[in-house]
């Protein structure tokens, strides 16, 4: 299991633990319940789940690395692999799909050279697709960070992703 | 702030705050929440900044709102008291709207509402306003939802605290009960019987849950409820938790929801501030305290026995019922869950009683239902309208009817586990039963709108591919049928359909329904088999055609 979840690519960044010690020095009596709060916050400081990470995660609560990993794998927000600098979310949500999203999509992968649920080889963007951003009036939508980019159109989409 | 001891505490804090009302001056509410994606935080500040260089600070005050429910005019603000109502507002417009309309009392055309070149500058003429009734949105848009206050002076709170002062438990069930009140997350089942059943269970702890999951894409109803006025949700809760007695609540928001996160939280920690959450609440014995917890990114989560099974940090899987949820929920104790709409409901049933909700509405369907509006119709945003509107109403005379020369072919309604309307049936009253019967389901509230140019086979192969990637995997039926189904319809599309398709595709679609575990496979058929029922000409036209004309193509679905 343990191999399983290193990624050669962390291997190469070292990562820094201070952060995760200052979430998990929140949890001194964690139950179960706290597992999913706790990854969200790693995810958020490091943008992904180090392996490092869990293992002070397992060491301080007592869950199984294995029940870990299981509730990673199972929710689409978390990610094992280190993630590009920016994330884009386009939409799939139905008012997206019958709007074009699929041909947006087609243009992504086009210009960057990733699919679905890839990052860019030079870590510059990850590629999510999400069922709805809960702003079907721009369909097609997409986010990239926090930003909304609105009733795209492949050009339009081509134009956004180069500018950053 | 200090706490409020007793309901007449609570009375005269709104007295203070109505002396303090200012009501000669002018206010500009700007909705900051859906608006933000076009730049409604910007059009925002540069109102403050006028404001302030032309030193109009004791005659025009600015107020961040939630959706004001014209999406399509994004962003969108209203003058009141003028009742004007502007749209696709930018930064550059700022100054000129200070000078002419706010100083001089002109009306700028170019940002009016149009129809048919049109200008409508008034709210009140509007008519996508026009035909709504506003009960659970009654404050979204009119309310800065960062401000307790508002939501005070706006009659908040007076229903809990008329719950606590002169009304048992029991009372509090049945005038729900009384009120005819359906789960807005659905399935609609009696709000009032549920409470009752959760009241009844044994347990030394209850708990109760807000389902704020919204899962199904193309809905954003909750979101707004959440966003634009999070102090109504939390209420219904108080409501619901005196009536069950429980202690302890828990709001589960949608991962993809920060704003709604953000905004809830501030209200939680006003209300408590304020001693309307708590220990003893408004001098009572009455406590009640309120959680946040948010999603992880999984549609199932919204199924009522995975949500539990996610708060309580598993994957979160559904499992057989019975057990409900009303007996053995979280951590094994008698739970209540109910949908964000349904909560927002609560207040005004109790303050304005069960018989002016009843009077709402259809036979069997009481109250009002919120539509997020969306896909290709003019006026896409969100509309509440009482049961019973019938979809060209709600299409053509609130939504402007379909963009371009196009011609309106069908409405999406209840996401992936409901179906598609025909244009035949655009004069039916819009209920749980009645769209039950023409092969969709209400939902959550989700109708998408659909001109000729879509194809409706891939629509169906669309949902399916949605079912299939968030099947949860634990149960055969629902992994392996939503699967094949999809390989079908992709193979259909594809202009490689076979003649024994369309059995095989229905059989496929009895089996998974009769015997999946949870909501999701039991009606992910349901696109399949609606788009089967209306329109079985565009299947067999691409059978038939085979791959001279094959739809366009997405990336292949990934394996179960
Ligand atoms: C696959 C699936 C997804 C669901 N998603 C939601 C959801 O996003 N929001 C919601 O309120 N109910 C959802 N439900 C319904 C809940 O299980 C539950 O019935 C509902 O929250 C009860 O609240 P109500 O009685 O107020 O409608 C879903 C059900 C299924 C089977
Ligand atoms: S369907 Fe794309 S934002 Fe809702």
């Amino acid at each position: 299991m343990h191999k399983n979840v290193t990624s050669t690519k962390e291997n190469a960044l070292a990562i820094d633990l201070t952060k995760c010690h200052t979430i998990l020095s929140k949890y001194n009596q964690a139950t179960p319940a706290d597992l999913i709060p706790i990854l969200q916050q790693i995810q958020n400081a490091y943008g992904y789940l180090p392996q490092s990470a869990l293992e002070e995660i397992t060491a301080r609560t007592r869950i199984p690395l294995s029940k870990i990993y299981g509730v990673i794998t199972f929710y689409s927000q978390f990610s094992l692999e280190p993630r590009g600098k920016h994330t884009i979310k386009v939409c799939t949500g139905t008012a997206c799909h019958i709007k074009g999203a699929p041909d947006i999509k087609k243009k992504i992968t086009e210009v960057l050279h990733i699919h679905e649920g890839e990052t860019s080889q030079d870590y510059k963007f990850t590629y999510d697709p999400v069922a709805c951003l809960g702003t079907c009036f721009l369909a097609p939508v997409m986010m990239i960070d926090n930003r909304y980019y609105g009733k795209l159109t492949v050009e339009k989409t081509e134009t956004i992703l180069k500018s950053y | 702030m200090e706490k409020l001891k007793n309901p007449d505490d609570l009375k005269k804090y709104r007295k203070s705050l109505e002396s303090k009302h200012r009501p000669d001056i002018v206010r500009i509410f700007i909705c900051t929440t859906g608006c933000r994606a076009l730049g409604a935080d910007e059009v925002c500040k540069a109102f403050k900044s006028e404001i302030e260089k032309q030193s109009l600070k004791d005659k025009v005050e600015i107020v961040d709102t939630g959706c004001q429910g014209l999406c399509a005019r994004a962003p969108v603000l209203t003058i009141e008291p003028m009742g004007i109502f502007y749209g696709r507002v930018t930064e550059t417009d700022v100054p000129e709207i200070i000078s002419r309309t706010i100083l001089k009392g002109e009306i700028i055309e170019r940002l009016c509402y149009a129809e048919a070149g049109k200008k409508t500058p008034y709210i009140r003429d509007i008519p996508f306003y026009g035909k709504q009734k506003k009960i659970v949105l009654r404050n979204c848009g009119m309310v800065d939802p960062k401000s307790i206050n508002e939501y005070i002076l706006r009659d908040g709170y007076a229903a809990i605290s008329k719950a606590l002062s002169g009304m048992t438990p029991d009372d509090v069930v049945n005038e729900i009960k009384n009120s005819g009140l359906r789960g807005r997350g659905g399935a609609g089942f009696p709000t009032g019987n549920k409470w009752e059943f959760v009241k009844k269970a044994v347990g030394d702890v209850k708990y109760l849950v807000c389902n704020g999951d919204e899962g199904d894409p193309g809905a954003f109803m909750d979101r707004a409820v959440l966003e634009g006025d999070p102090h109504s949700v939390i209420e219904g809760m108080l409501v619901g938790a005196y009536a069950i007695g429980s202690k302890k609540g828990i709001v589960y928001v949608r991962a993809e929801y920060p704003i709604a996160v953000e905004h809830l939280n501030i209200a939680i920690q006003q209300a408590k501030s304020l001693g309307l959450l708590g220990e003893n609440i408004l001098g009572t014995s009455f406590s009640f305290d309120l959680e946040i917890k948010m999603g992880a990114g999984a549609f199932v989560c919204g199924e009522e026995t995975a949500l539990i099974a996610s708060i309580e940090g598993k994957r979160g899987m559904p499992r057989p019922r019975p057990p409900f949820p009303a007996t053995s929920g979280l951590w094994g104790k008698p739970t209540n869950i109910n949908n964000v709409e349904t909560f927002a409901n609560v207040p005004i049933i109790i303050l304005k009683g069960s018989e002016f909700y009843k009077a709402i509405g259809t036979d069997t369907s009481k109250g009002t239902k919120i539509f997020a509006l969306a896909g290709n119709v003019k006026n896409t945003g969100l509309v509440e309208v009482p049961m019973g509107t019938t979809l060209r109403e709600i299409v053509f005379d609130i939504g402007g009817g379909i963009p371009g020369r196009k011609k309106f072919k069908a409405a999406q309604m209840g996401g992936p586990s409901g179906g598609c309307v025909p244009a035949q049936h655009l004069d039916l009253p819009i209920d749980y039963e009645t769209v039950k019967e023409v092969g969709a389901i209400m939902g959550s509230g989700g109708l998408i709108v659909m001109d000729d140019s879509t194809s409706m086979v891939d629509i169906a192969r669309y949902f399916m591919e949605f079912c299939q990637e968030e099947s949860c995997g634990k149960c055969v039926p629902c992994r392996i049928g939503t699967k094949r189904m999809l390989d079908i319809l992709t193979r259909i599309t594809k202009g490689q359909g076979k003649k024994e398709d369309i059995d095989l595709l229905k059989e496929l679609a009895e089996v998974t329904k009769s015997a999946s575990l949870c909501g999701l496979g039991q009606t992910a058929a349901n696109p399949v088999l609606s788009t089967i029922r209306y329109y079985l000409s565009e299947y067999e036209e691409l059978i038939n055609k085979k791959d001279t004309q094959s739809l366009p193509q997405e990336s292949p679905a990934t394996q179960p």
